[in-house]
């Protein structure tokens, strides 16, 4: 095995246009839930246009890393920077914004709204930054049938299955055309031929438009649409040290 | 063997030359491993011996290549009992893993290094099949997904080696 960085772009990566810099990088994370440390020391970073699987056992901080690297949640020390800017420097209000604008979010579910149709709850995001109301409905049906389910269009979240349900859920992430995808465990709750198209979807969707995802998945088969992986163990993330 | 059986499987759709079976063996098994002349020969030339195939007709010229194999009856009995057999489950344990790992812990060196590097070198793997998956026809995205299912095991036992290593290590060092 031949030993080498584990920062060098992957040749895949490199061919999608991924940048040396990192958009997003997070040092010495740690938060704690009561007595409960969640994250110890965490590092993470990751380039634009990168796919990066973050994996690790149950309860060793992959979500919370997550959410401290999309602003949700604050850590007690340590930093996030985003583009350069420090986000935890940022007002809660400016975070949030910024959330709309460059972030994606794809949960393993809950994330639709249950009173709006598949539509709708895609051009969501779209209307809140701001697009009219036809032109977000038509980007939305086109996201619809990208994703391969726009014969659900019409129908409320809680009317279709739960394949079809997190592939509007992939739709309404990256209608917005965001910097960043965070998709926890999307494809948790799906059988493995619907959780493998899911995936296809969404990094074949996230290559297209330039969108660097970072992936928290506990399944192999899944991690190995991404372009490297970081471990998380006991609140610590490891990048692996193979260039993969 | 079977190497044997599947060109002896070929066969059966209708007599072929040598160089039409090692053709048609590559175009559908051959992806990583296309089968070498020799092969192909040494085998015909087994399967003769043991009366499965017979030669059909020899075509003017020089070399093995000019042979017309056809299959016999008991050539056809043969690939029926092959398709018939189940094949033995492997066990598909890392044994050389395994053996790395104890060695490791028995001088004193990082078995958790051991198995994150396989763990590394197992999902670039994994990556790489995903990919050729991405671009490839039916066929080879099941041929694909075979590979993919057995190396997430190996994954799994990784997995739990790796949570177990310091328990593993008390119990050798007792
Ligand atoms: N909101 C919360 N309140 C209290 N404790 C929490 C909360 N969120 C996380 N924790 C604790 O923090 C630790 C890390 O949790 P986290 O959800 O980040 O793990 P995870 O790696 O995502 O696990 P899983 O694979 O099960 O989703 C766990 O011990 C968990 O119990
Ligand atoms: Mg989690």
């Amino acid at each position: 095995m031949t030993p080498t960085t584990p920062t060098a772009p992957t040749a895949h990566a490199a061919n999608r246009g991924v940048t040396d810099a990192p958009l997003l990088a997070a040092a010495g994370l740690h938060k704690s839930y009561g007595a409960t440390p969640a994250l110890a020391g965490a590092d993470f970073e990751i380039r634009g246009g990168e796919i990066v699987a973050v994996m690790g056992p149950s309860g060793s901080g992959k979500s919370t890393l997550l959410h401290c690297l999309a602003g949700i949640v604050s850590p007690e020390a340590g930093t996030v920077h985003y583009q350069g800017q420090e986000l935890t420097a940022l007002s809660d209000a400016r975070r949030s914004a910024l959330r709309r604008s460059d972030f994606g979010f794809v949960f393993q579910f809950g994330q639709l709204v249950p009173e709006l149709t598949c539509l709708e709850n895609v051009a969501l995001p779209l209307r809140l930054a701001g697009t009219r109301r036809r032109e977000a409905e038509a980007r939305a049906a086109e996201w619809l049938q990208r994703l391969e389910v726009a014969d659900v269009a019409a129908k409320r979240p809680g009317e279709v299955s739960g394949g079809q349900g997190q592939r509007v859920a992939i739709a309404r992430a990256l209608a917005p055309r965001p910097r960043v995808v965070f998709a926890d465990e999307p494809t948790g709750a799906l059988d493995s031929l619907n959780g493998e198209r899911a995936m296809q979807l969404l990094t074949a969707a996230a290559r297209d438009t330039g969108a660097a995802v970072v992936l928290v998945t506990h399944e192999v088969r899944v991690a190995a649409y991404s372009d490297r992986e970081v471990v998380v163990r006991d609140g610590r993330a490891t990048t692996s040290a193979v260039a993969l | 063997m079977t190497i044997g059986h599947t060109l002896l499987g070929l066969l059966e759709s209708g007599p072929r030359h040598g160089y039409d079976l090692k053709r048609a063996f590559d175009e559908r098994f051959g992806h990583d491993r296309p089968l070498h002349y020799g092969q192909v020969y040494a085998t015909m030339a087994r399967l003769l011996k043991n009366g499965l195939v017979e030669v059909e007709g020899i075509e003017a010229g020089e070399g093995p290549d000019r042979k017309r194999y056809a299959i016999t009856d008991a050539g056809v009995t043969d690939v029926e009992q092959w398709l018939a057999q189940p094949e033995r489950p492997e066990p598909y344990l890392q044994s050389a893993l395994y053996t790395k790992v104890v060695v490791a812990l028995l001088t004193g060196r990082s078995a958790q290094d051991i198995l994150d590097t396989q763990r590394s070198e197992h999902l670039r793997l994994m990556r790489e099949l995903t990919r050729r998956k991405a671009g490839g026809d039916l066929p080879d995205q099941l041929i694909c997904d075979h590979a993919l299912f057995h190396l997430e095991a190996d994954m799994r036992w990784l997995e739990l080696t790796a949570a177990r290593i310091d328990q593993l290590a008390e119990e050798l060092t007792r």
